[in-house]
C-alpha cells in the first residue's frame, strides 16, 4: 500500500539551493543518466513503455510508444522538444518543478535524447516566466561543465546539444505543432497531421515533444526500475503526478501523490475548501476539462475514472472554486481567453469563440435570453471536433459542463436582469471594490 | 440570427470594462497614444517623422522607429554588438530562423519594444522578408508595439486569479495610475497590462513585474508595488530575484543570462505544502527494491569532480555503448496506435 503523498519530483524542492548541480547531485542527481548511458537506447524505451508513463501534459499518451514511433536508421537527424509553455489556466506544476530542480528536467533530457538517438534537444519555456528561464540557462551552463552535455558525454560517444529557447506569449504554442511552428521561428500554428511529428517534426525531421513533468519522470524511472514506478497509481494510471490545487481552498499549492486519489483526500490534506465555505464547482485537469461538482469529490483522479466522469485528467490543475463565485462570469472568463489565444487559422474556433464570448457577455450581464443558451450549446456543437486543433475542443468544455450542471444560475441572470453574484465576497481579501458584475 | 449583430453590438457597449480592455481593434489608437506618453523616455523621433511616415508592409501596425535611420541601411540603426548578438543568436540553432523570437526579445531589450529597425535587422540576417518577420512579431502577446515603460506590471485576470481578486487589483491600478491596459504612465516607469495564467495559480491573486512573480497580492498591496517601483526602491520577487528593468529582462530571454539566478529561494511557500505535510507524517514513495538497484558507480563529489570520475569509467562505458549500438531495430512508427498528443495543449 503506498502512502497517500509520495513526493519523488519535489522531493528536493525543500533542499539548499536545489536549483544547483551541486545540490542536485549531492543527492544521486545524474546517477540515472550515467546508467543509462551503459544501456541499449532500445532497453530504455521499453522500460518506460513497461513504466506505463503516460504523457503528463494533459493527452495522457504513453510516453514510451511516443518514444517508439521514431524511425531508427534512418539517417536523420532526430529532435526531442521539452514542452515548457505552461500555461492552460489552473495549471501550476512544471514552473516550480523548474524553478526548484532544473537538473531533474535536463537529466530526463539527455537520458530521452539518448534513448531516441537525438543529438539536438530543446527546452521550449514560456517566455512570461523570467526567473525559470534564468535557472534553466544556468542549470544547462552548469551540466555543460560538468560533462552531463556536449560532445561524447562521460566518455560514451554520445553527443547532445540543449537550446533553452524561450517562447514569446501565446498559448497556442503548448500544442505540440504550433510549438513545432514556432520553434522554426514561426508564428505558433498547429499543423495538419499526418504526417506525426515522431516522423516529420521539428525541421521535418523525427521529433519527440514531451511536457517537462514527463521527461522529469524519467530519471526516477531510469533509476528506480520500471516496476517500482508501476507500483504507484492505479491498473491503467501508474505511477505518481503532481497536483495543483488553487482558488478557494485553506492551504493552495502542490501535493505528490500517486493516480487515482480524490479530491476529497486532496482537500483534506489541504484543509479542506476556504472556512466557512463550500465547494461549489472545480476543475479536474485545467479550464479545458469539462468542470465537475461536488458530486464529483470521490472520482479517482486517473485518466479513466476521470473520463467515466465526463471529463479529463489533464494536467492535475484542480481549481477550487466555492459558492461566492459566479459560474457564468467564470466560464466567460475562460471562453474570453480562448477567443484571445485563438491562433486563427480554423474558422471555427476563430469565429466561434469570439461569438461564444459576446453570448456570455450578454447572460453574465443579465441581458441574453434563454435561446442564448441553445445558441451556446449549438456554437460548441459546431466547434467540438471541428476545430484544427484541441484549442477549440477545449473551449466548448467549460460552456457546455457549467450549462449542464448549473443551468438554473443561467436563467438567475435572466430573471434578475444581472448578475446575482458580488465579486467582492469571492475575493481572498476585504476589498471595498465591487467589480466584475455590473447591473 | 438575423438580429445577432446588433444584439452582439448591444452586448459589446454593456459589457464595461472587459470589452474596452480588449486589445484588439484599438491597437493602432493605443499605439500612438503611449509612443507619444513616453516620447521623453528615450525614443528619439525625427520631426515630422509620424505624419509622413507610412508602413510598407502592414497597413494597420504603426511601429515606431526607435532610432533614427536617416536613409542609412536599416542595420545603422542597431548598434553593432546588437547585429552580432542577434546573429549569434541564429547561430545557436541547426536552422537560424529558430533563433527569431529570440532575437526579437532582444530587439525589445535595445529598442524599448518591436521596432521597424529590428524587423529589418532580423529579416536582413534570416533572408527572411520584413513581412515574414512582422507577420511572427505580431502574433504573440510579448513583442510590444510600442515603447514599454521601464517596468511591465502584469496583473493576472484569468479566472482563477479574476475571482480570488485580480479584477479588483487591476480595477485600482489603473484608477491609481491613471492608465489603461496596456498603457505606460506619463513618466515612463509603468506599463500596465492584464495578463492571461501565468501558472502560479496556487499563489493567486498574482501579479508580474517584467514577468517575475509578485504572489498573493491585494489592491493595496499593489498599490504599494508600483509605488515602490516608481520611487526606484529596490523590489523583490517573492520567489525570484530583485526587480530588474524590463529591457534587461529582455535580454535574458533572448538567451543572454545575468547574474541573478541564484537569487530567490528554490521555491514559495505553495510549491512545499504537500512535501512539508508528506515529511510531518513520514510519507515517501516505495522503498526501491535492492535487487532492482544496480551497483551505485562512482560519484562525482561535486562539479569539479566530474571529469576526473568520468575518465575513469570512461573506457568501460564507451565499450557498452559500441556493443549497445550495435543493435538498433528499424522501428517505423506504428501508425495505429492513434497519436492524441496533439491534445498536449495544456502545458
Amino acid at each position: 500500500m503506498t502512502d497517500t503523498l509520495t513526493p519523488v519530483l519535489t522531493d528536493n524542492w525543500d533542499q539548499e539551493r536545489a536549483w544547483t548541480l551541486a545540490a542536485y547531485e549531492e543527492r544521486d542527481g545524474y546517477q540515472a543518466l550515467r546508467k543509462a548511458l551503459t544501456m541499449p537506447q532500445d532497453d530504455i524505451i521499453a522500460m518506460v513503455k513497461d513504466s506505463g508513463l503516460r504523457g503528463r501534459g494533459g493527452a495522457g499518451f504513453l510516453t514510451g510508444m511516443k518514444w517508439s514511433f521514431i524511425p531508427q536508421g534512418d539517417g536523420k537527424p532526430h529532435y526531442l522538444v521539452v514542452n515548457a509553455d505552461e500555461s492552460e489556466p489552473g495549471t501550476c506544476k512544471d514552473i516550480p518543478l523548474m524553478m526548484a530542480s532544473p537538473h531533474t528536467l535536463i537529466e530526463g533530457a539527455i537520458i530521452s535524447s539518448y534513448a531516441i538517438r537525438a543529438t539536438h534537444a530543446f527546452i521550449y519555456v514560456r517566455g512570461e516566466v523570467l526567473h525559470v528561464v534564468r535557472r534553466l540557462q544556468k542549470a544547462v551552463a552548469e551540466a555543460y561543465l560538468a560533462g552531463h552535455l556536449g560532445s561524447n558525454i562521460h566518455g560514451s560517444g554520445y553527443d547532445l546539444e540543449l537550446v533553452v529557447h524561450a517562447g514569446a506569449g501565446a498559448y497556442i504554442c503548448g500544442e505540440e505543432t504550433a510549438l513545432l511552428d514556432s520553434l522554426e521561428g514561426l508564428r505558433g500554428q498547429p499543423r495538419l497531421r499526418p504526417p506525426f511529428p515522431a516522423i516529420a517534426g521539428l525541421y521535418a525531421c523525427p521529433t519527440v515533444i514531451n511536457n517537462v513533468e514527463s521527461i522529469a519522470s524519467v530519471p526516477c524511472i531510469v533509476a528506480n526500475g520500471a516496476e517500482w514506478f508501476a507500483s504507484m497509481g492505479t491498473e491503467k494510471s501508474k505511477g505518481m503526478g503532481i497536483f495543483s490545487l488553487s482558488g478557494h481552498v485553506t492551504q493552495p499549492g502542490q501535493y505528490e501523490a500517486p493516480l487515482g486519489i480524490t479530491l476529497r483526500e486532496l482537500l483534506d490534506l489541504a484543509g479542506g475548501v476556504r472556512v466557512g465555505h463550500e465547494l461549489k464547482f472545480w476543475t479536474p485537469g485545467g479550464s479545458s476539462t469539462p468542470i465537475l461538482t461536488a458530486e464529483h469529490l470521490d472520482v479517482p483522479l486517473d485518466f479513466e475514472s476521470v473520463s467515466d466522469a465526463g471529463s479529463m485528467l489533464g494536467t492535475r490543475a484542480l481549481q477550487i472554486f466555492d459558492e461566492t463565485t459566479c459560474v457564468v462570469r467564470a466560464v466567460l472568463r475562460w471562453t474570453e481567453f480562448y477567443k484571445h489565444e485563438s491562433c486563427g487559422k480554423c474558422t471555427p474556433c476563430r469565429e466561434g469563440t469570439w461569438w461564444m464570448a459576446l453570448v456570455l457577455q450578454r447572460l453574465e450581464n443579465g441581458l441574453g435570453t434563454e435561446e442564448d443558451l441553445e445558441s451556446l450549446v449549438d456554437q460548441c456543437d459546431n466547434i467540438l471536433g471541428r476545430a484544427f486543433c484541441a484549442l477549440g475542443d477545449g473551449a466548448t468544455s467549460p460552456v457546455t459542463s457549467s450549462i449542464q450542471y448549473f443551468r438554473d444560475e443561467y436563467l438567475e441572470h435572466l430573471r434578475l436582469h444581472r448578475c446575482p453574484f458580488d465579486p467582492a465576497a469571492a475575493t481572498l481579501f476585504d476589498s471595498p471594490e465591487s467589480v466584475g458584475a455590473k447591473p | 440570427m438575423t438580429d445577432t449583430p446588433s444584439s452582439a453590438d448591444d452586448v459589446r457597449g454593456a459589457a464595461g470594462r472587459a470589452v474596452s480592455s480588449e486589445r484588439g481593434p484599438q491597437t493602432g489608437q493605443r499605439a500612438t497614444t503611449a509612443a507619444e506618453g513616453s516620447a521623453g523616455a528615450g525614443v528619439v523621433t525625427r520631426p515630422g517623422e509620424k505624419d509622413g511616415y507610412l508602413s510598407p508592409y502592414h497597413y494597420d501596425v504603426d511601429y515606431p522607429r526607435g532610432v533614427p535611420t536617416f536613409g542609412l541601411a536599416p542595420e545603422a540603426g542597431l548598434p553593432a554588438q546588437t547585429l552580432a548578438e542577434l546573429r549569434e543568436i541564429a547561430g545557436r540553432y541547426p536552422q537560424p530562423q529558430s533563433g527569431l523570437l529570440p532575437m526579437l526579445h532582444l530587439v525589445q531589450s535595445v529598442e524599448g519594444c518591436v521596432t521597424r529597425n529590428g524587423i529589418e535587422a532580423c529579416a536582413e540576417i534570416l533572408g527572411l522578408s520584413t513581412a515574414e518577420v512582422t507577420a511572427v512579431a505580431t502574433f504573440y502577446t510579448m513583442y510590444k508595439r510600442h515603447p514599454v515603460g521601464e517596468y511591465h506590471v502584469g496583473v493576472c485576470t484569468n479566472t482563477l486569479c479574476a475571482i480570488m481578486g485580480g479584477d479588483a487589483i487591476l480595477e485600482r491600478l489603473e484608477k491609481h495610475l491613471e492608465i489603461g491596459n496596456d498603457e505606460t504612465t506619463e513618466d515612463g516607469a509603468i506599463t500596465l497590462e492584464h495578463i492571461e495564467c501565468n501558472a502560479a495559480c496556487d499563489y493567486a491573486p498574482v501579479m508580474t513585474v517584467n514577468w517575475e512573480f509578485i504572489d498573493n497580492q491585494t489592491p493595496d498591496s499593489a498599490v504599494q508595488l508600483v509605488e515602490d517601483l516608481r520611487a526606484g526602491r529596490e523590489v523583490q520577487s517573492s520567489r525570484g530575484a530583485r526587480i530588474c528593468t524590463w529591457r534587461q529582462a529582455e535580454r535574458v530571454l533572448a538567451g543572454f543570462p545575468d547574474d541573478r539566478a541564484d537569487e530567490g529561494p528554490a521555491a514559495g511557500p505553495a510549491s512545499l505544502v504537500g512535501l512539508e505535510l508528506a515529511r510531518q507524517r513520514h510519507w515517501t514513495a516505495p522503498p526501491i527494491e535492492a535487487s532492482a538497484e544496480p551497483p551505485p558507480m562512482a560519484r562525482s563529489d561535486a562539479v569539479a569532480g566530474v571529469e576526473e570520475s568520468d575518465t575513469s569509467r570512461a573506457e568501460s562505458e564507451t565499450k557498452m555503448q559500441a556493443a549497445a549500438g550495435g543493435k538498433q531495430d528499424a522501428l517505423f512508427g506504428d501508425r495505429d496506435g492513434d497519436d492524441n498528443s496533439d491534445e498536449e495543449s495544456g502545458s
